[in-house]
């Protein structure tokens, strides 16, 4: 296949048109099952709100297992895909290596996906996004999952096979751009996840399969973590590349210092993905000192890592906006920031999300007594939609809205609707995090139908507090869903019938 | 830009201040965290333990049957009285035995305030989650391993065992209880 190439009116940079394919196929897939994955939450929240109680008990729990899969799965590593294919290819100037291996990762993650979401809907895997052995799923869901997990790898392939070629060909002098820098350290830590992820997985689904006996539930849990959370370091080094990447789209910052920035990032190559045993310290099978040195040490020196993104993605915009003339006072720079760009919105939800409300809960979750307050009540779901709804989320969101002009070239459609958005679906998550975590306090369990005990041999109650708190979280997911409805609007109204730009 | 190559020998630059100061801060705060842990291990009483035996799920079924046969509260004609359909054990200090399965936790336990117990906290089939309210204490019964719980109540009343890993469709009706006088 040959290259072929345009510029970029607006940032000079070369864009293939292999490259550029693919970055909208992937793209636009992950909106369809943000979509999917918007309207299962919708239905999940007026279930929990139990003033409500909205699903059958069998369709909760199913429907929870696809909204796992179709979020923290497709949505995200879907729209990864499109920033690897972006930050390599795009930013170095250079064709995408090997384009059928990365059109293979396209079809493998769509056909995984939705295998595993069909055996879900089909009520043959009700075991959850963690599928906890002896919990058995029909063997279609773990194949569809590895099917997803081989296309994801061949994704991360590609990435590595384009620099190398970028490298190669000479196409950029020098070191990498931050942002691909970050992308470096996201595919680093994917490849070894997703290592983890096969020896989980493909012997679980032997297992399903009836060809080998079952793997050891606590052996199983502590390799899904070492896969499950280290997923997630995937997700905050993409996310903090789009942090960097927004930075300088919306205000145009510098890194302030590109030694400290690249430093970070290799901390989290170097310590997050060996964290994961923050998820069994209520558990037996490892001893405290174990426990202690893995979620301890290791864990705080990824959580370093984040305070220096937390300070230097903040001091970018901030000289920038400085060097434009904003130098009143403390907060001049602050206060003309471009409030009504929507990218710049979503990015300071993004950081402000994940530092204060997910990363600093999780730190607190982490450590070994208060975990035994937390373990598996609202606060665990409650922390990790702070970072991964409001700060992932929230920076993919923000992408999306310089992906559209610039990758899809068309206008960004209902532009009022789109300056809004962020502020709906940022107050909206906040609003539902913070109330899920506060419900947490007081022991309502997560991936619960029914807390009153209605058909148990004892009831159960929690407290009115613990009823309101319920309704507050429940009308901020439901600010957060038209929020989201918003972004889609906007998302697929531009690429469907957006006016088009100079083509 | 973040998005450009940066200018050669960008390790050679050095930090700023500012970077320095925040980069000690968080620093300390990651290491004072990571103290912490042990710190409070060593010198304070409430811990998850880590003392846990590998045990067969049988073996651990059977254990409990015997352990609900010999201390089992009886009525008048001999037979274990039961609770919501769960038998009632009101056992002496020292070992006690929580079973999970789906979707059942068993026995409902009576207990004394200020005796110590160690509660061997197991499942025979699939994960659950052991859930103490409403005083929120949380722990995970794990098919295969017998979870040992020091435990000395310190406050009486009625408590439920909430089942708080997912387990099956049934979940939400796997109630346990415990009563402390």
């Amino acid at each position: 296949m040959e290259a072929v190439f345009r510029t970029c009116p607006v940032t000079g940079l070369k864009v293939e048109r292999n490259a550029e394919t693919l970055i909208m196929f992937n793209a636009v897939t992950s909106i369809v099952f943000l979509l999917v994955g918007g309207l299962l939450a919708l239905l999940l929240l007026l279930t929990r709100w139990q003033a409500v109680h909205l699903l059958p008990a069998d369709f909760f729990y199913r429907l929870l297992t696809l909204h796992g899969i179709a979020m923290l799965v497709a949505w995200i590593v879907f729209f990864e895909m499109a920033v690897l294919y972006f930050a390599s290819a795009i930013l170095l100037n250079t064709r995408l290596s090997v384009p059928y291996l990365a059109w293979g990762q396209y079809g493998l993650m769509v056909v995984g996906a939705a295998i595993t979401a069909v055996t879900i809907l089909v009520g043959q895997a009700d075991v959850m996004f963690t599928s906890y052995v002896p919990l058995k799923a029909h063997h279609m869901y773990y194949f569809g999952i590895i099917l997803f997990a081989v296309g994801a790898i061949l994704g991360v392939c590609v990435f590595f096979a384009t620099l190398g070629a970028a490298r190669h060909e000479k196409t950029y002098v020098g070191s990498v751009p931050l942002v691909t820098f970050g992308a470096i350290a996201a595919a680093i830590i994917a490849l070894l996840t997703l290592a983890h992820g096969a020896i989980v997985f493909i012997p679980t689904w032997l297992w399903a399969l009836g060809v080998i006996p079952m793997m050891d539930p606590e052996v199983y849990r502590l390799l899904f973590w070492a896969f499950g959370h280290s997923t997630q370091q995937i997700n905050v080094a993409a996310m903090i590349s789009c942090w960097y990447l927004l930075g300088t789209l919306t205000v145009g910052s510098v890194p302030v210092s590109e030694k400290f920035s690249r430093s970070a990032f290799t901390l989290y190559i170097l310590f997050i993905m060996i964290a994961s045993e923050h998820h069994l310290l209520v558990d037996p099978g490892i001893s405290t000192a174990h426990k202690e040195w893995n979620t301890g040490y290791f864990m705080h020196l990824a959580v370093l890592a984040s305070m220096m993104h937390a300070f230097s993605v903040p001091a970018a915009v901030e000289v920038a906006q400085r060097k434009k003339g904003y130098t009143k006072g403390l907060f001049e720079w602050l206060k003309r920031a471009p409030w009504g760009d929507p990218g710049f919105s979503s990015l300071v939800f993004s950081v402000v999300g994940f530092g204060f409300l997910g990363g600093i809960t999780g730190v607190i979750y982490g450590t070994e007594q208060l975990n035994i307050i937390v373990h598996n009540t609202l606060r665990v779901p409650g922390h990790f939609h702070a970072t991964v709804v409001i700060g992932t989320s929230m920076a993919f969101m923000g992408i999306t809205y310089y992906v559209l002009p610039l990758i899809f070239r068309r206008e960004v459609m209902f532009p009022g609707i789109a300056k809004l958005q962020p502020y709906v679906f940022g107050t909206g998550m906040f609003v539902f995090s913070t109330a899920m975590m506060f419900v947490g306090g007081f022991g309502i369990p997560r991936r619960d139908w029914d807390i009153t005990g209605a058909e148990a041999p004892f009831p159960v109650a929690y407290g009115p507090t613990a009823d309101l708190a319920l309704a507050v979280m429940a009308v901020g997911g439901l600010v957060a869903i038209v929020g989201g409805a918003m972004y889609i609007l906007v998302a697929v109204s531009t690429v469907a019938i957006g006016k088009k730009i100079n083509r | 830009m973040s998005i450009f190559i940066p200018e050669k020998h960008w390790w050679r630059d050095p930090l700023d201040k500012d970077e320095k100061v925040w980069l000690a801060i968080a620093l300390t705060t990651s290491i004072v965290l990571t103290l912490a842990m042990p710190y409070w291990h060593v010198t304070q009483k409430q811990n998850p333990g880590s003392e846990y035996y590998k045990i067969k799920p049988d073996t651990f079924d059977a254990a409990t049957d015997r352990f609900i046969q010999q201390y089992g509260v009886k009525d008048e004609a001999g037979a274990i009285k039961q609770e919501g359909g769960i038998d009632v054990v009101a056992p002496p200090p020292g070992d006690v035995f929580v079973r999970g399965q789906q979707f059942k936790w068993s026995p409902v336990l009576k207990l004394k305030k200020g005796s110590e117990y160690r509660i061997h906290l197991s499942s025979i089939d699939v994960l659950h989650g052991f859930s103490v309210q409403p005083i929120n204490m949380n722990f995970e019964a794990v098919p295969g391993y017998d979870y040992v719980l020091k435990v000395t109540p310190t406050t009486s009343g009625v408590f439920n065992i909430v089942c708080n890993e997912f387990c099956g469709i049934g979940h939400h009706t796997m109630v346990g209880r415990i009563y402390v006088d």
